[in-house]
């Protein structure tokens, strides 16, 4: 029996827009509109509009709300200040990850956290399974919707909308804007490397906005992104999708991403066994790949190897638009992760070089300034 | 969705144009418009004997890799080698210069089984 997709909001001006519709953690989403090089140069160059409602929204509040979200997620929510956010990640206790989140302290005692679609139950049970008195958890995902503007151009494609007294937020900042009759949530930063918004307001409004900001954009170049560029975007940036790049069976220092762990705090969950394998040394590295020449694409699940033996196999894998060559990511042994190692990946029976890389694989021409 | 009269066509969406016993290979502007943006095309190997329905060679886009099937039985012929620089070809002109390769049909070669433009247009529901 296969399983009714759920859809967004928004799933018929999908629809209307030409997007070709493909199931994604559950969900019925755009994969893509007029092409995916196109909608990835586009926000490479220009701006595009995503929708992420399928996206899970939690509200943690309560006078305990800090202390919990920080035994149960690596990085330190007390570093924020009311209107910042930040990348993080949740645990199990063997110190794999079970998802990759951002969390905004919108009050002292009040968090947003935005977590993947296809984690929403798991992530929210994991919450309460480990909430203390003081801390109310509120799953609101199915009441909101969620659409990322991404691109050079989004900042004035947003500012557009807003109303005198209204400012866009800084980088990794959010601010609730009060339109008349509609509360949006507005965040500076986003799954593409560019500068950025992700747009949340409530489910009944999500028409309204999603058809504002694609007006707001026209003059601008913005146009509809599917999934497809989505999973381009990050990949190019080697930021990992949840599911494919992590797993509860992989750590987040293997995956790199230590910056968001912060051992100074108080305890966590999963912090001894990242303590005991950083100890130990960390046997593995998420790295980036990048294949020379014009060889087939790399896709998730291929091997990789080294000196004709395979060392790992690849978690994501596309060509690269805007490189133009393919490019991947593989949980390699720590002692041949380093940027310029050699290696060569199975392509149905052929092998074909690329090299290890330093994360991101591609960097934007203009990064992303903080106003 | 262009579906050209002069040719016949497998219901796995590769195209055929027989010319006295070479017959020219390609995928649909249906298949094309599925795939989305091709970036590359293994093709198969000049000499090959190859039967109806084989595998003979993959499509790549973006998103996914797609098999593409001989729609008859024979010997590679010819591959063309411009999709090797160019595998947008594919794409913009998949009934022209985007063709895939040429096989030599055998002898006992049955075109039969292919369908007519009328029939394959069926098939992708336009009628």
């Amino acid at each position: 029996m296969e399983l009714e997709l759920q859809r967004t909001p928004i799933s018929l001006l999908h629809a209307a827009l030409g997007a070709r519709m493909v199931g994604f953690g559950g969900w019925l989403m755009p994969v893509q509109y007029q092409g995916i090089v196109q909608e990835h140069r586009a926000v490479r160059t220009a701006a595009g509009l995503f929708d992420i409602s399928h996206m899970g929204e939690v509200w943690v509040q309560g006078v305990r709300a800090e202390q919990f979200l920080n035994s149960v997620l690596t990085n330190d929510v007390s570093l924020l200040s009311p209107g910042q956010g930040q990348y993080t990640l949740m645990l199990n206790a063997e110190g794999g990850v079970i998802d990759d989140l951002l969390v905004y302290k919108v009050e002292p005692s009040r968090f947003l956290l935005v977590v993947n679609a296809s984690m929403i139950e798991e992530d929210v049970c994991w919450l309460h399974s480990s909430a203390t008195e003081g801390v109310e958890i509120e799953n609101q995902s199915s009441q909101w919707a969620g659409f990322a503007l991404q691109g050079p151009r989004s900042a004035g494609i947003a500012s557009r909308l807003l109303l005198p007294g209204m400012g866009l937020p800084a980088r990794n900042e959010i601010v609730r804007l009060s339109f008349p009759g509609s509360e949006v949530w507005l965040a500076r930063t986003g799954y593409t490397g560019e500068d950025g918004f992700e747009w949340f307001c409530r489910a009944e409004a999500a028409a309204f906005w999603w058809e504002e900001l694609l007006k707001s954009g026209v003059q601008d170049g913005l146009v509809p992104c599917g999934l497809g560029a989505r999973d381009t975007l990050r990949l190019e940036m080697g930021f990992p999708l949840n599911g494919s790049d992590l797993s509860p069976q992989r750590s987040p220092l293997q995956a790199g991403l230590g910056a968001f762990v912060k051992f100074g705090k108080g305890d966590f969950v999963g912090r001894a066994a990242l303590e005991n394998e950083k100890a130990r040394g960390i046997p593995f590295r998420l790295c980036g790949l990048v294949m020379r020449g014009k060889t087939p694409p790399p896709r998730a699940h291929y091997g990789v190897f080294h000196e004709g033996l395979q060392i790992g196999e690849t978690t994501s894998g596309s060509l690269s638009p805007s490189l133009q060559c393919g490019i991947a990511m593989a949980y390699l042994p720590t002692a041949l992760a380093n940027p310029g190692t050699e290696v060569e990946i199975n392509v149905r029976g052929s092998h074909f070089p690329a090299v290890v890389s330093k994360r991101p694989m591609y960097r934007p021409s203009a990064p992303p300034l903080s106003p | 969705m262009n579906i050209p009269n002069d040719l016949l066509y497998a219901s796995t969406h590769e195209w055929l144009r027989n010319e006295a016993g070479l017959a020219t290979v390609g995928i649909t502007d249906h298949a094309q418009a599925e795939l989305t943006d091709v970036v590359y095309v293994e093709l198969p190997k000049p000499g090959a004997k190859v039967s109806a329905g084989q595998q003979v060679c993959v499509v790549e886009s973006v998103k996914a890799a797609s098999d593409i099937y001989s729609p008859a039985s024979g010997i590679i012929e010819a591959v063309n080698e411009r999709l090797s620089d160019d595998p947008g070809l594919i794409n913009t002109d998949p009934h022209g210069s985007g063709w895939i390769f040429q096989l030599r049909l055998s002898a006992d070669a049955d075109l039969s089984g292919l369908k007519t433009p009328a029939q394959y247009a069926e098939q992708l529901g336009q009628h």
